[in-house]
């Protein structure tokens, strides 16, 4: 079976070469390509990828503009009808502001550009991006990000935490988040937005392979269904 | 019409940039500055009659996010602003 992919390219967005690397080598054929101004996306997506960056330069807020562009009217469509979406990074600010994700990405607590590899704690392995991970396993991703300090208000964190919704944890206080919160799903367990990048995290040559275990099980979830 | 929106993290959301500055005036030998808070100023230069409702849905669509801000909209006098 051939898994479709696509990812979404706004302009400022770095990551989406390294995002349709790790979906190719997940999954074995390429993502399709989507532009920001394209008000449909392609037919029968299994995957929707929101790559990492710096999406209208960050201008406002962080994926404050992308939130608002024609693609994500149709993304927003595609995840309610239950088709998986990853934001990363920048992606994960644009679906916070867009309204998938709860909660918000404020400047790192101590306002410096975090870059480097991070430990985080897997808390979820219930939804199709993180199956295939062991529970509590520590995994090793890197960050890249000023604007990754997860912020939600108590009502909210209590929930997402009862639900079980946090799906990644840092183990270490990489940049303030509240409760050290690295990743979030939707209440519908197919939206997953994170910080740190798995799809740098691919290949030993650059410095592991934890983060494609999130690729493949995403592949593998849909073989399986 | 001009319209100013003042945008400040909501009271309990941390302020980085406000503790820096504080941090910095406080290194200048400024005493007395309890907190400082850094907002954005947006200047909206608008069509005269555009409701009140409409600036408030600007605000609300795009440019204060309701879960870390608050926004207060200003509205100024363009001949006083010019004089």
């Amino acid at each position: 079976m051939s898994f479709r992919a696509a990812v979404i390219t706004f302009p400022g967005s770095n990551c989406d070469r390294d995002m349709a690397v790790a979906l190719e080598r997940a999954a074995g054929t390429p993502p399709l390509r989507v532009w920001h101004a394209d008000a449909a996306l392609p037919d029968r997506l299994d995957f929707i990828a929101l790559p990492g960056g710096f999406s209208y330069g960050d201008y406002l807020r962080s994926g404050a503009m992308a939130a608002n562009s024609p693609v994500m009217r149709a993304v927003a469509k595609q995840a309610e009808r239950g088709v998986p979406v990853l934001g990363v990074c920048n992606g994960f600010q644009v679906l916070t502001e867009a309204g998938l994700l709860p909660g918000a990405l404020l400047r790192n607590a101590k306002q410096n550009f975090v870059c480097r590899d991070v430990q985080l704690k897997v808390e979820n392995t219930q939804s199709l991006f993180t199956a295939g991970y062991d529970k509590d396993a520590a995994i090793t991703i890197p960050v890249a990000h000023h604007d990754g300090n997860y912020f939600a208000n108590e009502e909210t964190l209590d929930r997402i935490e009862g639900d079980g919704r946090v799906a990644f944890r840092y183990l270490d206080a990489t940049n303030g988040s509240q409760r050290d919160i690295a990743g979030v799903l939707n209440a519908a367990g197919n939206v997953l937005g994170m910080m740190p990048h798995p799809e740098r995290a691919v290949d030993t040559a650059t410095g592991g392979t934890d983060g494609a275990i999130l690729f493949e099980s995403a592949v593998k979830s849909l073989a399986d269904a | 019409m001009l319209v100013r929106i003042h945008v400040t993290l909501k009271p309990g959301v941390l302020d980085p940039q406000g503790r820096a500055v504080h941090h910095s005036l406080e290194g200048l030998g400024f005493d007395g500055v309890e907190d400082v808070r850094v907002g954005r100023l947006i200047e909206l230069d608008l069509a005269d009659g555009t409701s009140d409702e409409t600036i408030d849905q600007m605000c609300r669509k795009l440019l204060a996010n309701m879960v870390i801000e608050n926004y207060r909209i200003e509205k100024l006098d363009r001949k006083a602003e010019a004089a």
